[in-house]
């Protein structure tokens, strides 16, 4: 499909899916404009970002055999490097066997259990950590580019209803910080627009790499709401607006972050 | 083994100046921090670092808690000779884990 | 309509002092203090004196978060054999304990200095001291502003 075409469809999908409160995409900004010069130096350094060792775990794993069928990844989609290019940029995707969307920890569980006959790996358990962490870092720079089409509405739809709702003992909506007040500064920081184009990320706050969900968790924590469980398909929902709304922006996985 | 990550470059003109980058992958557990059982949790730290240049010490760090985790270090050195430059990192216990990199010195 | 109003003000009040409560628990150890950072200086270089000047300490006035701070130090030296930087020694004030990391440096060097990231639990000042080949101690100080995530998570389990 030509570029101009691509645009096109985009925007008209986005006609569909997009509201009037939404940032306006020219005004959209990845998170780590709004973290430091030092945070974003830290990032872009291969030696400096401590997720860069999780990303060489992953490198192992995806080169080491599992399962009954004693396969690697490598085994069936060869050098990631390739194979991987873009994939993450397109997560949460549709997965027709399953009648709804998967995030890129699920979709590496789902090939684990049906193509490799191995057990599926625990949400945030070191090793899903570094295998999603390599495959995102195989995007690294490549544009957010999560289906918005009509098989995915729904979902989205669902996920824009949760990031839209006031929730918690706090009475907060993710919207009203993250849509309605990004820039501004709570508690000596400023409040980014909570684009998710970096996941997995080192967080400084963690000391360690962690998944999207379990930002949305602490957000949720954070603002006195019960967090929905790992792997609930609020948060997946949750996930595929949010890389929806992120649409077109440079992936950075793995990312640092506050 | 901890995951190590060096940053030395390959090449170099004898007498330069050169920046080396050094990442370990380690909680540096400071003592300090309460754990859910109400007790603190025990302290787990690399507390020495040292990097050897064809065999010679050129650089030592004495690690504390106040590290942060991951420890990230960069320093510098000469590019005298071309050779082997070598990181040990020490934890507390005495383990010792050694990454090394190679280096052309013209 | 009053009551069910000022039973939301009294939850968000307690849901406020109970989360303000989990953050002293899981942060807040007990303090170093200044006194404490002085003893571990002189432990350190012994009774010579400090002077001001040749080191300069390289930290963010306004710190992201307390967990990871990124920290440079560079010291004038021509290091010959005949004039360098021995070591170079970081101390903070209000950490649990005042050592931050300590330096041995030669001729080999270069250049006097190095990056790591340090962990500050408080709004304090932190100290940068280092010996010369000569004998001489030399320092530089800079005062940082340590402030919290602003949503923070519960301890994982």
């Amino acid at each position: 499909m030509s570029r101009a075409a691509f645009v096109i469809s985009l925007v008209i999908v986005a006609a569909t899916v997009a509201r009037a409160a939404d940032i306006p995409l020219d005004q959209r900004r990845s998170d780590s404009d709004f973290v430091s010069a030092d945070t974003r130096a830290m990032q872009n350094d291969d030696t400096a970002n401590p997720a860069m060792l999780v990303v060489l775990d992953g490198e192992t794993l995806w080169n080491t055999k599992a399962g009954a069928t004693n396969k690697s990844c490598a085994d069936c989609h060869g050098d990631a490097e390739k194979s991987m290019k873009g994939v993450a940029a397109r997560y949460p995707a549709f997965a027709s066997e399953l009648g709804r969307p998967v995030d890129l920890e699920q979709q590496i569980n789902l090939s684990r259990v049906t193509d490799q006959k191995a057990e599926a790996l625990a949400f945030e358990s070191k090793d899903l950590l570094a295998l999603t962490a390599y495959i995102a870092r195989q995007s690294r720079g490549m544009p957010v580019a999560v289906k918005g089409d009509a098989v995915s509405k729904p979902f989205i739809d669902a996920g824009r209803a949760i990031f839209e709702q006031r929730q918690g003992q706090l009475d907060l909506s993710c919207a009203q910080c993250h849509d309605d007040n990004w820039g501004k500064k709570l508690a000596g920081n400023p409040v980014p627009q909570a684009m998710s184009n970096g996941y997995p990320i080192y967080r400084l706050e963690w000391q360690e790499v962690g998944s999207l969900q379990r930002r949305l968790r602490n957000c949720m924590s954070g603002m006195r709401a019960e967090p929905y469980d790992f792997g609930a398909p609020e948060l997946v929902d949750l996930e595929y607006f949010l890389m929806w709304r992120a649409r077109g922006l440079a992936m950075e996985s793995p990312a640092v972050r506050p | 083994m901890a995951r190590a990550l060096v940053h030395v470059p390959a090449n170099a003109k004898k007498g330069d100046v050169i920046e080396i980058k050094t990442l370990i992958s380690h909680i540096m557990e400071t003592g300090y921090r309460i754990g859910i059982t109400g007790q603190p949790i025990p302290r787990d730290i690399i507390d020495d670092f040292v990097c050897t240049y064809n065999g010679e010490e050129v650089f030592r760090a004495k690690l504390y808690p106040a590290i942060a985790a991951n420890p990230y270090i960069s320093f510098f050195t000469v590019a005298t000779e071309s050779g082997t430059l070598a990181f040990s990192w020490t934890d507390q216990h005495g383990a010792t884990q050694v990454q090394t990199a190679a280096i052309t010195v013209e | 309509m009053d009551r069910d109003r000022s039973r939301r003000q009294i939850l968000q009040a307690a849901a406020l002092a109970a989360g303000g409560a989990l953050l002293r628990l899981s942060i807040r150890p007990a303090a170093a203090t200044p006194e404490m950072m002085k003893d571990a200086v002189r432990a350190v270089i012994g009774e010579a004196p400090v002077k001001k000047g040749k080191v300069k300490l390289d930290l963010p006035p306004l710190v992201e978060n307390g967990n990871s701070v990124p920290c440079t130090v560079s010291v004038e030296s021509p290091m010959t054999a005949a004039d360098h930087v021995k070591a170079i020694h970081i101390f903070n004030e209000k950490n649990p304990q005042p050592n931050v990391i300590g330096v041995k440096l030669g001729p080999r060097a270069g250049r006097a200095g190095f990056s790591t990231r340090i962990r500050l639990a408080d709004s304090q000042t932190v100290t940068a001291i280092a010996e010369l080949s000569d004998g001489s101690f030399w320092s530089d100080d800079i005062d940082v502003i340590v402030t919290l995530a602003a949503c923070v998570e519960e301890p994982k389990p």
